[in-house]
């Protein structure tokens, strides 16, 4: 599709001269450059988001053509304890992950910046995990805590301490999962924190022993400060992960032991593709983006409060 | 010696203290997948006693021999490569082209536009899964690699990626070019592209690893097994072989690897292009 040239934007541009005189045929150019982009980006982006808008006031199976129920389906799920039960696993799930990923991250970090033999293997080691599928650590945890023949229950048993049923056990898949997760996400937060790390002046670092300070005021006052950027970033990060965690609940779970850790994108994934509840799956899928949307503006609000009191100060 | 620096020499040890705090931290990140590889040249009568056995006398090739027999891993396997290899060069492309364009070309729109991409990429993907599939369904490309390139052929991560990059490149070279007589697209393809090694680097490296790792879509997208991808393949797999968990480690080890080997050869454009990513972005 072709699209109008469009004339030369009147405002001042504030590119040099030299431009204008190769300004013929720019927008056409321009036009053409970006039109794979703009098609796929918008028509499996914009158009699937609104389409999906319209599917969760619809009834539908995929299959058969929809019908309109307006609100009907959100007022269902308002009711429904299956989805309660998933928002519920999805917080604990992210409460657990999110702190426990950037602690550990950073306190890696801090060990790992400083330059001793081996130090570059040891910083492989702990990277490796996170660019090992979701999927791969699934099926390899899910060997490893294999109530009868896994390496954890092998440890356990030598350890004379009573074996147990892990994913098999309502009350600890959760909590395993949250533990594999860090095994493969403490990774990233530790490379980012080391890169914001290296960033910190050693002048001031020096500066500040030099004047007395110890480590720990050394840490409180000036690298904690300096790694603030960083540390928001991978809380916004990592939150909106931990909410999104699908692919590795499917490879362990599959949602159970009694739906305990059926998390909400696994929830929207059963009701569209198993049970084929589209609009329904829509509805908790548009639930859910709510949810994101008010906490990345939650956050982006409170980041600013912050900048001007640091500024203030 | 002096006590400011707070790094006293400890004589006591032939090596630094501190690998006595990092060898258990590596152990830990280390063993799940020196299991990984261990128990993959295990057979199933090794692994299936309990307790099993931690450290095997003997390796060997059946659950290997099992998976290249009874499962279609390696058709699985070139599935992942098409799919991954197209997505990349698509991303490299249209990326190129666009941030090009959005860097360097005035057009009408334009701003709207890179707000609209800019805006899509914080839409969850489970909002945008169901109507992808119908979308693809409506195109015909359902349970066809085609369904797998065609969403991910171009990402605004990667458009908005090039168009910083390009931002921050001097554009007197380009218009020395232009004045030779280049064409744009010689210019962009002699000049541009060989000064933006970082940025295709980047691109590369996080879109072949989020493609080749994917499962959610492949799963929604995908019935027949033959066009599986590795990691649904093995995600399959394992379902159906529950015990057999030789076979099953095989099977890992061979989705795994490629990215292993990856990331082992080029560490540092890795690790570059996901905290340059993580701090600019």
């Amino acid at each position: 599709m072709r699209v109008a040239v469009v004339p030369p934007p009147t405002v001042a541009s504030p590119q040099p001269r030299i431009k204008r005189r190769r300004g013929h045929g720019e927008a056409g150019a321009a036009w053409a450059y970006v039109s794979p982009a703009a098609l796929i980006i918008l028509g499996l982006g914009i158009l699937p988001m609104a389409w999906s808008l319209v599917l969760s006031m619809q009834s539908s199976d995929l299959i058969t053509p929809p019908q309109w129920i307006g609100l009907k389906n959100y007022e269902v799920i308002s009711q429904d304890p299956s989805f309660r039960a998933a928002v519920v696993h999805t917080l604990v799930y992210t409460a657990l992950f999110v702190p426990l990923a950037i602690a550990a991250g950073l306190g890696l970090a801090l060990l790992l910046n400083r330059e001793i033999r081996f130090i570059g293997f040891y910083r492989t080691l702990v990277f490796v995990p996170f660019v090992v599928s979701a999927t791969a650590q699934g099926v390899l945890f899910s060997f490893i805590f294999d109530s009868h023949f896994g390496l954890a229950n092998a440890i356990l048993h030598r350890l004379h301490i009573p074996t147990q049923g892990f994913f098999a056990d309502e009350h600890q898949a959760l909590y395993l999962l949250v533990l594999i997760a860090l095994w493969s996400g403490v990774g990233f937060c530790v490379v980012v924190y080391l890169a914001g790390l290296q960033d910190i002046s050693k002048d001031l670092i020096e500066a500040a022993a030099i004047d007395g300070a110890g480590r720990v005021a050394t840490f409180r006052h000036i690298i904690w400060p300096a790694l603030r950027p960083v540390t928001v970033f991978l809380v916004v990060w990592e939150t909106l992960q931990a909410l999104q965690v699908f692919d590795m609940v499917f490879v362990t779970t599959r949602g159970g032991p009694l739906e305990s850790t059926t998390v909400v994108v696994f929830f929207v994934w059963q009701q569209a593709f198993e049970v084929f509840n589209a609009g329904y799956a829509a509805a908790a899928a548009y639930v859910l983006a709510f949810g994101l949307l008010v906490l990345s503006i939650g956050i982006r609000f409170a980041q600013r409060r912050d900048d001007k009191e640091v500024s203030r100060s | 010696m002096t006590p400011v620096s707070g790094r006293k020499r400890r004589g006591w040890l032939p090596f630094s203290p501190w690998h006595f705090v990092l060898a258990p931290v590596a152990l830990v990140f280390g063993l799940p997948l020196l299991w990984l590889v261990l128990s993959s040249f295990m057979t199933n009568a090794q692994i299936n006693k309990f307790p099993p056995t931690i450290i095997p006398d003997s390796l060997h090739l059946d659950g290997y021999r099992y998976v290249l027999q009874n499962a279609l891993f390696p058709r699985w396997f070139l599935n992942s490569t098409i799919v991954a290899l197209v997505v990349v060069i698509g991303n490299l492309l249209f990326g190129i082209l666009g941030g090009y364009a959005f860097a360097r070309l005035r057009f009408g729109g334009s701003k709207l536009l890179l707000t609209l991409m800019l805006g899509t990429l914080v839409i969850p993907f489970q909002i945008t899964m169901i109507p992808t599939f119908l979308i693809m369904k409506k195109l015909g490309l359902v349970d066809t690699l085609g369904a797998l390139i065609v969403p991910s052929l171009v990402t605004p991560f990667a458009v908005f990626l090039f168009r910083q990059f390009f931002l921050s490149l001097p554009r007197e070279i380009e218009e020395a070019a232009w004045i030779d007589g280049c064409s744009r697209l010689r210019t962009i393809w002699h000049v541009v592209v060989p000064m933006a090694r970082p940025a295709l680097s980047t691109v590369a490296v996080l879109t072949f690893l989020t493609t080749w790792n994917d499962l959610a879509w492949p799963l929604i997208a995908i019935n027949d097994d033959h066009n599986y991808t590795l990691q649904l393949g093995l995600a399959t797999f394992q379902g159906q072989h529950r015990t057999q968990w030789s076979a099953v480690m095989a099977g890992n080890l061979i989705a795994v690897l490629p990215v292993l080997i990856a990331f082992l050869a080029a560490q540092r454009t890795f690790i570059q292009s996901l905290t340059s990513s993580a701090i600019k972005g």
